[in-house]
Order: C-alpha cells, then structure tokens, then sequence
C-alpha cells in the first residue's frame, strides 16, 4: 500500500515510530482487554445471555444505574448551567474559587467522595439529620453521589462556548423588542444546546459506569440500590466470569448506543447552525 | 431614605440589555453556589471533620497502622510507574496525530478517549478476563510463575487503563494549534528529528505536559473501581490507599479510614491549587480551550 | 413611522476616557446620514447610544418629540444591523425576520398570518425571495446583511441603525451593497443612520455626513460641504488627501519659513498656523516671483491616471503633494511655482491632524 494515499506528506520525521507505537500501546491497553471482555460474553451463546440479562437483580440494577444516571445528568446540566452562566457572566467575591471549585469531583478520588457523601447524609450526618427522609443507604444517596461526580461535565463544557458567545446576538434580540427572559429563552438557550447536550452526555456516561462514590452511600440492597457495576464485582467473587462480563457488555452496548445517538443528535445540530460570524 | 438624595440621571434607569435584573442575578448565583456547597464543598471539609472527631493524637496514631504505610508506598509505586508510560504514550501519540495528517484520524482520537467512558470496573473486568485465574492466559501465565491479578503488575495495569488519554489529550489540542512550521524551521537549520523534538517541540508544550501529568497522577493515585477489581485487597500487600480507606470504613474505623482519605484529599486538593495556577498563568500555553 | 432624531449633548465615559464628549445632531425624518471617523472616534458608541445599547453619562436623545433616554433598549423600536450580523442561527430565514413580530406582547402581536404576509414581503424587498427556509450557515455574506436588515425592517422601526454595515464584505459585494441600500432607502424612507469609518462609503451613500473625533462632533454636511469646506484641521485631513504646510500668520498675511505666502483672505489669529492644501488645488507652473511658491521636485510617482509629485517648499523643505497630467514636462530636481487655488488656515493649537 503506497503510504501517500494514507497520509499527506510531511518533512517532519518519526510518524511511522509514532503512529506505530500509539496503534501498539492502544491495542494492548484499551482495545484488545475490552475486545476480551466482549469475546468473553459473545462465547456464551444467545441463550445462556439472554438468562442473565433477564435475571430480575441484574435487570434492577441496571436499571437504578441507567435511571438514576440519566436523572442526575438532568439535574447536572440545570445546575452546571446556572453555574456556567454566573462564572462566566457575573463577577462576585471568589469567583476563581468557586471556578477551582469546580473541578473537586475530578481530583477528589472516588473513594474519598464516597465516605465522605456517606457520612453527611447518613441519619445523623451533618445534612442526613434535617431531612425527614433519609438519603444514604436508599436510591436518593446514589443520586447525590452520581450528581457530585457529574458536575464538572457540563460546567466545564458550557464555560469555553459561553465565553466565546456573541453579544451582539443578545443585542439583537433587545433591539427587536424581546425582554431578558424571552432572550434567553429563545436566542442563548438554543444556541448553547449543543455544548449542554454533550456534556449532559459526557456526565451521564461517567454516571452509569461509577462505582466508588456510590458503593458506600447505596446501602446495596438487593433490587433497590444496587448498581450495576457491584453486579459485576459480585459475579467476578462467585469466579463467574460469563455472567460478569455478559452484564459488563450491556453496560457498554447501552452507554455507547446512547453516546452515538448524541453525538449524532450533535453533529445534525452543528452542521444545521454551521458557524456564523 | 434621606429626602436629599438626589434621583439618578433618567439615563442610568435603563437596564443593560445584556445583562439580567440584580434581584435575577442574585438568586442564580445563590442557587449556583448553594448547590455548588451542598454538594461538593461540604463533602470535602467532611473528610477532614471525620478524620479530627478523635482528636489530632488519633488523627496521627491512624498512620501508625503499617497496613496504611504499605498502601501509601503502594500507591506511590503504582503512580510511579503508570504515569511515566503515560506521559511516554502520550507525546508518541500527539506526535503522530498533531504533526501529520493521515486518514481515521478522529477515529484514533475517538479510540484513545474511550476510557473515559467505560466503567473503572469493566476496565478491571478486562484484566481478570485476560489474566484471572479462569482468564484467556491466566493458566499459562500461573503454569510460568507470573502473577498478574492480585499483584502489583495487574495494579498497574488497570491504572493505565483508566488514566490513558489524560497526558495525550492535554497536548493534541495544543500542538495542533502550534501547528508544524517551528519544527520545519528546526529541520531547515540542519536539526535531526530528536533534536528538534527535545529543543523545539517539547518546550512549546512543556506546561500542558505537567498539567497532563498532574491530572494523570491524581487519578492515579485516586482511582478506586478498576483497582479494586484486580487488587484481591490483600491487606499489606496489593492495597492502594483508596482500597486501604475502603477497609477501614467497612471495618468501622472511621477515624482511620478518613485520617486516610485526608491524604488523598490533599493530594485533590494539591492538584487543583497548581492546576488553577497552571491555568492562570499559563492558560496560552495550555491549550486555547483553557482560556478563561 | 419614522421620526426625527434629536441629539442633545451627549456624553459617555469609559472610566477617565471621554468616548462621547458632548455631541449634539438634528437627523432629519427620512434623512441618511453617516456617522464617519477614525476607530476610537466614538461614532459607534454613539450609534449604540441612539439605540438604548449603551447607557448616557449626560444629554439626551429625542425620536420626535419623545425623550427616549430613559426607554429601554426594547422600548425604542429602532432597527439595528449588527457589524457582524448577528444572526439567530438555530433559526432559518424566515424565523429571524420574524422574530421581532412574534416577541411582542399579545395585543400588539401580528397574527401568523399577517407575519407571514409581512415576512415574504421583506424577502422580495431584500431580493432573497424562496431562501427563507434556509439557515444563516447557509447564506453568503451579502445575503445575511440582506437578511439582517430585513429582520431590522420588520419591526417596522422608528430609526434605522447599521453598524459598519459592508464592513465584513469584499470589494466587489461592498459595491452592490452600497447601491441596493441606497434603494432601499429611497423606498421605505427610513430615517436611518450608519456607521463607518469609510470615507468613500460614507460621501457616495449619505445624504450628510458627521465627521467625529476623539468623542467630538467635527463637521456636519453633505458630501459637497464636508469635501470641499472641511471645517476643522482633522476633517481635512481625514477626509480626501491634502498636505499640512507650518505657517506664521501675521496681521492678516501667511508667511512660510520667513517668506510671504500668496495667499489672499487670512482670516486666522495671529502666530502659528498650518495650512491645507489638496493635491488637486496645487497648480505647477514656471517660477514668477512673488505670485508663486518657490518648490523643488523631490519625487515623481505613477499613480493610475495621474502623476503625483512631491514638491519641497520653504526653508525647512517641507513636503507639498501636486496632482499632474502624466505628459507634464517635469523631472526631479526641477526648479517650479506652485499656485494654491483652494485652500484653508488653521491655528497650530487646533487639533492635530492624525490621518
């Protein structure tokens, strides 16, 4: 194969070293471990994968993990654009700080989130003990713990597109007679749509796949707050490899489905708007 | 209140067009920030309440513990080590992709994002699969005396598994925006390839680098879901310190378990001060997409 | 529907810097008029002002007889065209002409229909008649600045207000523009102000132009009166081309380096002055005496029809641009007289003239 049909020349040296050793250290890491799990679950036969995905605890769990994550990524993106909007629009003591802020759910490790939402929420934690329902050990904990991962997504996404937002645009809008809330409504909000849909996206895809921050305020218990990640550790410590990695691929099937569907829901919207100056 | 107070110019009534009523304003930050309090803030100052309910002499009695010693060497061990390959696959890989054009391009790029998103226990589950006792080389590997799973190696593994593209994706963005004119400069002056990618490439993006490996690192050290799969938890010994908090939580010592989680804190919280300053300081120099 | 547009010493600060130091403007209803200076001059802060977008530090602005200072942006119903368009992009042609009409209130709101009617009615106007379904991504540049100002049009405005409105556009698109607006003008009849900083845009298209600088209002007139009767220093040198000679003027007569200059009617104050010249007023001619200035060809230059000479003259040798017929028997280092034919004095004080 004539390599310049592949790639446009370059003087610059060292693609083949390069581009070899990523596709090497890709395929070693990443491509040929999941391709094992997939592999794995594919030889067990329709049969033996239809009984376990319709094992009622399984299918509970999967759905809690899919629900819960899907609930908490809405949640997310109203409150990751509010949060969006005020530090790139507003200024107010602390401003750097509350943007720094952000990003705790990125650099705090799962684990260290996970007891610490376990022990505010618990009855007598510090916010468990006003509520007069209780938040950790029950479904509403995993939401709070799938919420606090899932933040920085869309906040971190919506910031760059805001910044860059045109004013004049609102201007527009004003001078053809539309108050504030009709502006936003009906100019801003659908112009961010894209850049809120991907990262209701990327936080939903993080939720559904978390395992750390959760395991310790779900309380795990069987058909209510189990998730499905714990399915596949529980599997694994019955040394029943087929039925972990049969649930690992439907996580995987479902997650990748949806990530498709929304990148090309964004695409369509991207190319439909195209970028106008 | 006072009758002297002067009515402003008619002119200053009108409000920015831009911009929403003061009272609208308010009640967004207040709602951003309370949010933003209830579940982010109050966590993090939890951690470190927990670990200071008995005390500071049983804050520090909690590290005396040589369980906890081992996890903190092992989980110095394991970042010691994945991060290097990191940094190692990730200037190999923005080269290739930054520097040259070739086809399935975004392909690749879609490839090495992937594991952000499959879960930290698939990404275990992987691992076990391949080399578990019951796994596609698990026998072979046990018939040949090497331990994968349970052991350091497996450890490592998973964990580079997890914190991948964090190096990579930190520089494409930023060396394709470079561009490749410095480094045809470099070639024209007579520089071999390493030459110019030691004097030219490498310090246009040594900031974004540390900010990769700084990331990188802090997940590294951090990352639960995937370890947790592949450690065995064998206390002493194939324990990280998140694992090691795990333990100590399921073991009702909570005060042990946050004394510990305070260390990890630390090092989020480590993290975020010189990522923030990174950003500040160097945000060009980062990447265009960290401008604030 | 259109209004006249009252100007009142307007002032607006940007913390110390002055963007609008006091500028006062009669529009008439149905005029067109540019608002022409160099960036900086305040001409869009002024547009902006007129428009509700920026808030005054002093003055005032009246549509008719209606203080609008205190209107909201929403409230002043004026038509503004966006430098860069600003168009609603997740929203076709049809819908941005149509937004202004269906945000209004319920009593005042168009039925469907009639927005319908009005809209397709807008496109033939902007000649863009079976595009409305389209989106602005997919729309050349000269078609969005049609759409933007139909979208402006629509609200059926008390003013029309473009910002820089070719100022995104080629040359040749530029050109259409220019004549197509123009048109447009004389059809609906808008009161209509737009910003440039394009003279040639600006005396081809205006009915009058005000020259600004520096926050102040230079000069306003048509095109023959700003050309040719520039009113201060800046505007002649602003505006077309023209050399600035250092002068004394004493007891009514101008003096060059020490030499009498002859010229007739030096109205200026005594002492330092400079005096204007355009290219095409200076005459060449053999040296006579006093009736002419004693120059040196310093350089000679092709320039399309004409040549162009610059001629030192005075003492301090300073630079004099001539317009010349390209068969002009005339080489460098030629002894010549120059005659003024129409010209201006300034005070030295005066502002400088940075064009």
């Amino acid at each position: 194969m004539s390599r310049t049909t592949f790639r446009t020349p370059s003087a610059l040296p060292g693609f083949g070293l390069t581009f070899g050793f990523t596709w090497l250290w890709l395929t070693l890491i990443i491509l040929l471990p999941l391709g094992g799990v997939i592999l794995w679950a594919g030889s067990l036969g329709l049969e033996r994968l239809a009984q376990i995905a319709s094992d009622p605890r399984t299918l509970s769990a999967l759905r809690v993990s899919f629900g819960l994550s899907l609930l908490a990524a809405v949640l997310n993106a109203v409150f990751g654009l509010i949060l969006a909007w005020i530090l790139t629009r507003y200024d107010f003591p602390g401003r750097r700080l509350v943007d720094a802020a952000v990003d705790l759910p990125f650099a705090l490790p799962t684990a260290v989130a996970g007891i610490a939402l376990a022990a505010i929420y618990a009855p007598n934690g510090w916010i468990g003990q006003w509520l007069p329902f209780k938040v950790a050990y029950t479904p509403l904990g995993i939401f709070v713990a799938l919420v606090f991962i899932g933040l920085p997504f869309v906040v971190r996404t919506l910031q760059p597109v805001l910044t860059d937002l045109d004013r004049e645009l609102e201007e527009a809008s004003a001078t053809l007679g539309a108050d504030r809330p009709v502006t936003l409504l009906r100019v801003v909000l659908p112009t961010l749509f894209p850049a809120l849909l991907t990262g209701f996206a990327l936080a939903f895809a993080r939720a559904v796949g978390e395992y750390g921050s959760v395991i310790f305020i779900a309380g795990n218990v069987p058909y209510v707050s189990e998730i499905a990640p714990l399915i596949i550790i529980m599997k694994l410590e019955e040394f029943d490899y087929g039925a972990a990695t049969a649930v690992a691929t439907i996580m995987l099937l479902i997650s990748f489905a949806l990530l498709l569907l929304i990148n090309l829901l964004e695409a369509w919207t991207r190319r439909r708007l195209g970028h106008v100056r | 209140m006072s009758a002297d107070v002067a009515a402003a110019p008619a002119a200053r009534l009108i409000a920015n067009p831009t911009t929403e009523s003061r009272a609208a304003r308010l009640l967004l930050i207040g709602l951003g920030l309370g949010f933003l309090a209830l579940f982010l803030v109050i966590p993090l100052f939890a951690v470190f309440a927990e670990a200071f309910r008995n005390g500071a002499a049983a804050y520090f009695e909690a590290f005396g513990d040589p369980d906890t010693q081992a996890a903190i060497r092992l989980t110095l061990l394991v970042a010691a080590i994945a991060v290097p390959l990191n940094v190692v696959f990730g200037l190999a890989a923005s080269w290739a992709i930054a520097k040259f054009d070739f086809r399935g391009k975004s392909f690749l790029l879609t490839l090495i994002d992937l594991p952000f998103s499959v879960s930290p226990v698939v990404a275990g589950l992987c691992f076990i699969v391949l080399f578990g006792a019951n796994g596609y080389f698990g026998p072979w590997l046990d018939h040949h005396g090497v331990q994968v799973i349970f052991a350091v190696p497996g450890l490592v593994i998973a964990t580079v598994f997890v914190t991948f593209p964090f190096v990579a994706r930190e520089l494409i963005p930023l060396m394709q925006e470079q561009g490749t004119s410095e480094e045809e400069a470099a070639l024209s002056l007579g520089a071999n390839g390493w030459r110019t990618f030691w004097s030219v490439t490498l310090p246009n993006v040594r900031w974004a680098l540390l900010y990769g490996v700084l990331l990188s690192n802090a997940r590294a050290m951090g990352e639960f879901g995937a370890v947790s799969v592949v450690s065995g938890h064998l206390r002493g010994l194939t324990n990280t310190l998140p694992l090691q908090v795990e333990i100590l939580y399921n073991d009702y010592n909570f005060v042990a378990a946050f004394a510990a989680a305070t260390l990890l804190a630390g090092l989020g919280l480590v993290t975020l001060v010189v990522k923030s300053l990174l950003e500040w300081r160097y945000g060009d120099e980062i990447s265009s997409k960290h401008r604030k | 529907m259109s209004v006249e547009l009252k100007i009142r010493d307007v002032r607006k600060e940007y913390g110390s810097f002055a963007a609008l130091n006091g500028v006062s403007l009669d529009i008439r209803q149905g005029e067109l008029v540019a608002l022409l200076g160099p960036s900086g001059s305040g001409k869009t802060t002024l547009l902006r002002a007129i428009a509700g977008l920026e808030t005054l530090d002093g003055g005032k602005i009246l549509f008719g007889d209606v203080d609008a200072s205190s209107k909201s942006v929403q409230e002043r119903n004026v038509g503004f065209v966006f430098q860069h368009y600003a168009l609603f992009r997740h929203m076709t042609v049809f819908d941005n002409i149509a937004f202004g009409l269906r945000v209004r209130d319920k009593a005042r709101r168009p039925s469907e229909s009639a927005i319908k009617t009005k809209v397709l009615e807008l496109l033939e106007l902007i000649q863009l008649t079976g595009l409305e379904k389209r989106y602005p991504s997919q729309l050349s540049g000269g078609q969005r600045q049609r759409v933007a100002l139909a979208r402006a049009l629509a609200i059926e405005p008390q003013v029309l207000l473009l910002d820089e409105p070719f100022g995104a556009l080629d040359a040749q698109v530029r050109k259409d523009l220019r004549r197509w607006l123009r048109q447009i003008h004389q059809e609906t009849g808008h009161t209509t102000v737009f910003v440039t900083h394009d003279q040639e845009e600006a005396l081809e298209l205006a009915d009058r132009v005000a020259v600004l600088h520096k926050g102040d209002l230079q000069q306003i007139g048509t095109p023959d009166e700003i050309y040719d009767n520039p009113a201060t220093p800046f505007v002649y040198a602003f505006i077309g081309e023209s050399s600035a000679i250092p002068v004394t003027v004493q007891a009514g007569a101008a003096a060059l380096d020490g030499a009498p200059l002859p010229v007739n009617g030096v109205s200026a104050q005594d002492g330092p002055a400079r005096f204007f010249v355009r290219p095409q007023d200076v005459t060449v001619k053999e040296l006579n005496g006093s009736s002419t200035v004693a120059g040196t060809v310093a350089a000679l230059r092709r320039t399309g029809a004409y040549r162009r000479a610059d001629i030192e003259v005075g003492a301090r040798k300073t630079r004099v641009e001539a317009l010349l017929p390209t068969n002009a028997p005339i080489s460098v280092g030629d002894k010549v007289g120059l005659v003024f034919q129409r010209y201006a004095l300034f005070p030295a004080d005066s502002a400088p003239a940075t064009a």
